[in-house]
């Protein structure tokens, strides 16, 4: 039976389709998720490994360091999003514990402190030219390493936090039951392992540009003595990266599984469920959905590093790139998709 | 403790939008913003037609989403009549809100903070009817206490037969439509 829909509103960002969350949203799910991983890892490090080994890791010495610095850009990704943006600082009056959101904002509270402390463990090995200038560093880098259970406390503050902010940045879009395409709690595991898969690949894109040699792309080579010469840093040792590729290899698989089981969830379930997944698969971001995520992003990255865990091939920047690009991808067509995504769709059904 | 509903019949209603231009005016809406709106849908084709034009707001669900996804409390179920409000000094314009609602029925107003349908709660306390409720010329709306057995609501809703918007969505919408 034909159905019409004529309707007299238009209210910005609301009609025809709803997109509210711009550039914004995504990019501060991916970088949220890219921290979280980069301190699940170097909370595994931290514990796994003795002092004088992490010194030269890149896990525990930039990774953390790194994180600091993409978390905060995160957050003012997320502050730029807000439009009543001179009332953010009623996040912290109170705690509505149905709401994401809210958990989000306390939890990001307790990850800089975590994170803070990550960096500082190894910060006078990461930037010397720092330590040389604030010898408090050093101060505080010899009162954490002299102390074993504090730095068990913050490999283990920093695992936790790190797997709560993964999580969150998948429920805090699961917990909208208006857009079936996000409404299943399996987007905090498979945001988690994104994350996880992104923050090895961008390590191994650290630790690769560091290479000496030819392998190096010429831009790598600016950007490195220039970072070099600012920090008079030693370079990370190399010997981690098969680790890096081996374990990025694994999250990319736990990925590529939680995204089919995303799929048949939504397939399977009801009919707004079912022209929600349509979106992605054969709808306006099929293209992007299989060419960027799963074809660029997860399939061809796994196979490069296969072939570079063989020794077929060198270590080269392409898979962690691509690595990269599919998790940002990822993030911005489940946001877009899911604005799309509607139960009026299906209530429309003849 | 009463709770406040709308009945609105969709055989008087002409879709004149009397509503949609008192709503404006009575809460200064702001141009090309809508608190109420209408909707025609027609369903079948010739030479059997069906029409129905329905006058649509918040629906006041009393399983709010947009309420429990607020991260500061200014989205809130206010104590009298179950009415969905937001405290714009407590908003902080995340747009949370505006994705968790089926209805689409909120909007970001100019100065930032979320906006919607207040049910004219602020008329109501005054013993008034809302504003698009007082000035539409079929009378086809209704509004009133669905806790209160003889109010004009329960008595329209016990004796026609009547829909809400997409109760598939869970929310317990507190809008209906007499068919």
């Amino acid at each position: 039976m034909p159905l019409e829909l004529t309707t007299t509103r238009h209210n910005p960002g609301i009609d025809p389709a709803l997109h509210v969350w711009g550039w914004e949203i995504p990019v501060y799910l991916f970088l949220g998720g890219l921290v979280a991983g980069l301190m699940i890892i170097a909370g595994v490090r931290l514990l796994l490994v003795q002092p004088r080994e992490r010194q030269a890791m890149v896990c525990c010495t930039i990774g953390p360091l790194v994180g600091l610095t993409l978390l905060s850009l995160g957050m003012l990704a997320l502050f730029l999003d807000l439009s009543h943006k001179l009332y953010v600082w009623r996040l912290y009056l109170t705690f509505e514990p149905t709401s994401p959101m809210s958990w989000g904002s306390w939890i990001l509270l307790l990850v800089y402190p975590a994170l803070l402390a990550n960096t500082l463990t190894h910060l006078p090995e990461t930037v010397p030219a720092a330590a040389k200038r604030f010898p408090v560093l050093v101060t505080i880098s010899d009162f954490i390493l002299a102390r074993p259970r504090v730095v068990i406390g913050i490999g283990l503050g920093n695992m936790v936090l790190g797997v709560a902010l993964g999580l969150y940045t998948g429920i805090l879009l699961s917990a909208l039951p208006a857009r079936p395409l996000w409404n299943t709690a399996i987007l905090g595991p498979l945001f988690l392992f994104s994350g996880l898969s992104t923050a090895a690949a961008l390590l191994h894109a650290i630790l690769v540009m560091s290479f000496k040699g030819e392998y190096r792309p010429a831009f790598a080579d600016f950007l490195l003595s220039a970072l070099a010469r600012w920090s008079h840093g030693r370079a990370p040792d190399p010997s981690i990266a098969p680790l890096l590729s081996q374990a990025d290899n694994s999250f990319l698989t736990v990925e590529l599984g939680l995204l089919m089981l995303f799929l048949i969830g939504m397939v399977t379930s009801a009919a707004a469920s079912q022209q929600a997944a349509a979106l992605l698969l054969i709808g306006p971001y099929a293209a992007p959905f299989w060419v960027l995520v799963i074809g660029l992003g997860i399939l061809t990255p796994l196979l490069l590093q296969f072939l570079e865990l063989q020794n077929r091939i060198r270590h080269t920047l392409a898979p962690a790139v691509l690595v990269l690009v599919g998790g940002l991808a990822l993030r911005f067509i489940l946001v877009f998709a899911g604005q799309e995504s509607h139960w009026l769709r299906a209530a429309s059904l003849p | 403790m009463a709770r406040y509903v709308m009945v609105i019949d969709t055989r008087r209603c002409v879709g004149c939008m009397d509503c949609v231009v008192a709503c404006k005016t009575e809460n200064n809406v702001p141009e090309g913003y809508n608190r109420d709106w209408i909707t025609e849908e027609v369903r079948g084709a010739y030479p059997r037609p069906q029409l129905e034009i329905r006058s649509e707001r918040c629906n006041h669900c009393a399983n709010p989403p947009c309420v429990y996804c607020c991260p500061t409390g200014a989205s809130h179920v206010h104590a009298q009549g179950g009415v969905v409000l937001v405290t714009h000094e407590k908003c902080i314009g995340c747009k949370g809100c505006l994705a968790a609602c089926p209805y689409n029925a909120r909007f970001i107003h100019p100065d930032g903070y979320v906006d919607k349908c207040t049910f004219c709660l602020h008329r109501v306390t005054q013993g008034l009817q809302p504003a698009c409720v007082s000035v539409c010329p079929t009378h086809c709306m209704h509004f009133g206490d669905l806790e209160d057995p003889q109010s004009d609501v329960s008595q329209l809703l016990q004796a026609r037969a009547h829909h809400a918007l997409l109760p598939e969505a869970g929310c317990q919408p507190h809008v209906f439509y007499l068919t």
